[in-house]
């Protein structure tokens, strides 16, 4: 065992400070966190965007990331999918009393990796370490803002008639992933998380189509709990075709093993994005030149049709409603 | 890590659905007693695909579902009691019982927790020496050799703090009970999948023997069960009835034997309480005498308020055949996935949320 993180590391005193300065400082350094003042100042002028998350995965190390790169990443997807630059995250941790030191040391070395990939820096932070069993193991809240160029106008509410519905890769990866790990679930599989900032992704698609109606990242309930969100949002029918939607073969086993349907898994690297059909094949170039959208396809449309909800065409050819996800996502029991 | 795409392939698909459709010259009724096979056959629009002659009805096969709600009762007082900890598979914690559920049971501070294999279970007690550890052992003949297993792993490692509260339940003297009821008329059952891998074909003969009804085993594939079908369509149209199995690659006629054997040494056959059917002889499984120490019902004695079903709740007659979940009139309505009233709403494996999460848009009455 080695050293661990004790209750006085949150304290607010001298073990806080050099927790904060032996095992965060080294590795996010930059000029506005290293003043280590109240607040970080910045400028920024013009339209920003502002989201916070918290992230709580267990296990906290999976194949593919960790719950460090995971909170960079999940905070930028979420300002990237409304069009924004992300430019600031702070990073707040709550750190469970026995959790070793060398593991925390990992994670915020995969927050510096996953920071310098997006872009951004983490302005910043905080942290707190509670008794054992009052948290498990770590915590982390990140927060970000980003600013959207003019002209760029994405919301899930702009979706229209006749749109085309693109998604940038394979589904599932990432709960499946992390599925393969879970205590009393663990089953061997060369399959990593698809944990990724997408905001790269993003500002490319931007350059060839600047008015890209939605993008949203189908994290937890999947793609068809994302597709029924912007479907009720835009007021307007979405249909998509279950044989264009990319699927691992690797997933596809594990869904058919455990029962479940690849379209309500999480996914954490992955976006929709719905675009005037001029643009499609534009769009779907562009994101298929960028490794993160190597996969992508064009799945669907939006349709007057069954305004709020979304249809899918089978593999055998019938079209069902595809539902949101209810509960939690359960392996099936017989 | 294939042979997915396969069973799921279009022109397949298409080959056996016109198949069907030249064999069936009368309208048959199926039942498919698999929650399993439910969910597959709404999930591909298989009822659509299917020609009009053929008919086709859910069984009573979720293991949730079939739970009796004194049972299940039991589960919630057992999860009250001092320095106890329950172990359920994930479905079982969010079913409403007569007076409250697991989940509101752990809200309310006990500690209940969700398994997805019996040995967690097993690991659990292992973990808290202090606390006594049990198992909600639901299910069909595919979860009792796990739970079995789970017994025996306890009486090898001498884990004394664990114990199974038995609830397990026998297909084929449901489907028995079904046919003699005379409530529905079929004229053949999809046969379970996994039921089968473990108890193999054998112990359906008296369905085409005693009740001129064809049986035909299933994969849970699109393919496997219009493969199924158009086997049930032919075996009707020729009425040469007998069982098959279309699902070779998992089901052997003798079945499992191994896992049979670990099934039959830990558990012996008693009657069992269904919900929706009420007592059937013969259908369940309990912990025999060697094994008693492990026996929740035996070790943990509770008194129970009398059961009481939720108004309006029709998951008795989805599970018999009798009815459907759309002539429920609280389904989509009062009860859905969110606020499920009754079990079949509820488990993954249910009737009433397979017509809910798969429903045709013209006939949805989902979100």
């Amino acid at each position: 065992m080695g050293e661990s993180i004790l209750l006085a590391h949150g304290s607010g005193g001298k073990l806080s400070h050099e927790l904060v300065e032996k095992k965060f400082l080294p590795f996010l350094a930059n000029p506005a966190l290293n003043k280590l003042d109240d607040s970080a100042v910045f400028e920024a002028s013009g339209r920003l965007a502002f989201t916070t998350d918290s992230y709580v995965v267990n296990p906290i190390f999976f194949p593919g990331g960790d719950i460090g790169k995971l909170a960079v990443c999940g905070t930028v997807n979420d300002l990237a999918m409304n069009g924004a630059r992300p430019l600031y995250l702070s990073l707040s941790a709550i750190i469970e009393e026995g959790f070793l030191l060398s593991e925390l040391e990992q994670i915020v070395q995969s927050v510096k990796k996953a920071a310098e990939e997006a872009e951004v820096s983490i302005i910043a932070g905080d942290t707190k370490v509670v008794n054992r069993g009052q948290a498990d193991k770590l915590f982390i809240t990140t927060s970000g803002v980003g600013i959207i160029s003019p002209g760029v106008d994405i919301s899930g509410a702009n979706a229209r008639v006749g749109d085309k519905v693109l998604l940038s890769g394979t589904i599932g990866d990432h709960g499946i992933a992390i599925m393969s790990q879970r205590e009393g679930l663990k089953f061997f599989m060369a399959l990593e998380s698809d944990c990724a900032p997408l905001n790269k992704l993003v500002s490319q698609i931007l350059e060839v189509s600047p008015s890209v109606h939605c993008l949203r990242d189908p994290t937890r309930g999947g793609l068809a709990t994302t597709l029924n969100e912007l479907a009720w949002q835009s007021k307007v029918g979405i249909v998509i075709e279950e044989a264009k939607i990319p699927v691992r073969e690797e997933v596809k086993a594990a869904c058919e093993l455990l029962g479940l349907d690849p379209i309500y898994v999480a996914n954490e690297g992955k976006m929709v994005t719905i675009v005037d059909p001029a643009d499609a094949n534009k769009v779907l170039a562009r994101m298929k030149e960028n490794n993160y959208g190597r996969d992508a396809a064009i799945i669907g449309e939006v349709t007057d049709e069954h305004p709020g909800k979304v249809v899918m065409k089978t593999k055998l050819g019938p079209s069902r409603i595809v539902d949101m996800l209810s509960g939690e996502l359960l392996p099936r029991i017989c | 890590m294939k042979f997915i795409d396969e069973y799921q392939d279009n022109k397949l698909a298409k080959g056996l659905v016109y198949k069907i459709a030249q064999y069936s010259t009368k309208t048959i009724t199926l039942m498919e007693f698999c929650g399993g096979h439910t969910h597959a056959i709404l999930r591909y629009g298989i009822r659509r695909l299917v020609p009009k002659t053929v008919e086709m009805k859910s069984g009573p096969g979720c293991p949730v579902c079939v739970t009796a709600t004194a049972d299940l009762d039991k589960a919630i007082a057992l999860a009250h009691l001092p320095d106890v900890i329950i172990t359920t598979f994930g479905d079982m914690i969010r079913v409403p019982g007569s007076y409250s559920s697991l989940q509101q049971a752990k809200a309310e501070g006990a500690d209940v927790r969700i398994v997805y294999s019996t040995i967690d279970a097993v690991e659990i007690a292992k973990a808290n020496p202090g606390k006594s550890v049990i198992f909600i052992g639901i299910g069909f003949e595919t979860t009792a050799p796990t739970i079995a297993a789970s017994i025996l792993k306890a009486q090898r490692e001498k884990i004394e703090n664990f114990s199974v509260l038995p609830l397990n339940k026998l297909t084929p003297p449901v489907i028995k009970a079904l046919l003699d009821s005379g409530e529905i008329k079929l004229d053949g059952i999809i046969g379970p999948g996994h039921v089968s891998v473990i108890i193999g074909s054998h112990l359906y003969e008296f369905i085409p023997r005693d009740y001129g009804v064809a049986c035909v085993i299933s994969g849970f594939e699109p393919i496997d069960i219009l493969l199924c079908i158009d086997k049930l369509a032919e075996q009707i149209e020729k009425s040469e009835h007998k069982v098959e199995i279309a699902y070779s690659r998992g089901v052997k006629p003798e079945g499992n034997v191994k896992a049979r054997q670990l099934m039959e040494d830990v558990f012996e056959v008693g009657d069992a309480n269904w919900r929706g059917i009420g007592i059937v002889p013969q259908s369940g499984l309990k912990v025999r005498g060697k094994y008693e120490r492990f026996d929740a019902d035996k070790a943990f004695p509770v008194r129970l308020k009398p059961p009481r079903e939720p108004k309006g709740c029709r998951c008795g007659d989805i599970i018999r055949g009798v009815a459907t979940p759309p002539e429920c009139k609280l389904f989509g309505e009062v009860c859905t996935p969110q606020n499920p009233v009754g079990p079949c709403m509820v488990s993954s494996e249910g009737a009433c949320a397979a017509y809910y999460q798969y429903g045709t848009h013209e006939n949805s009455q989902g979100t």
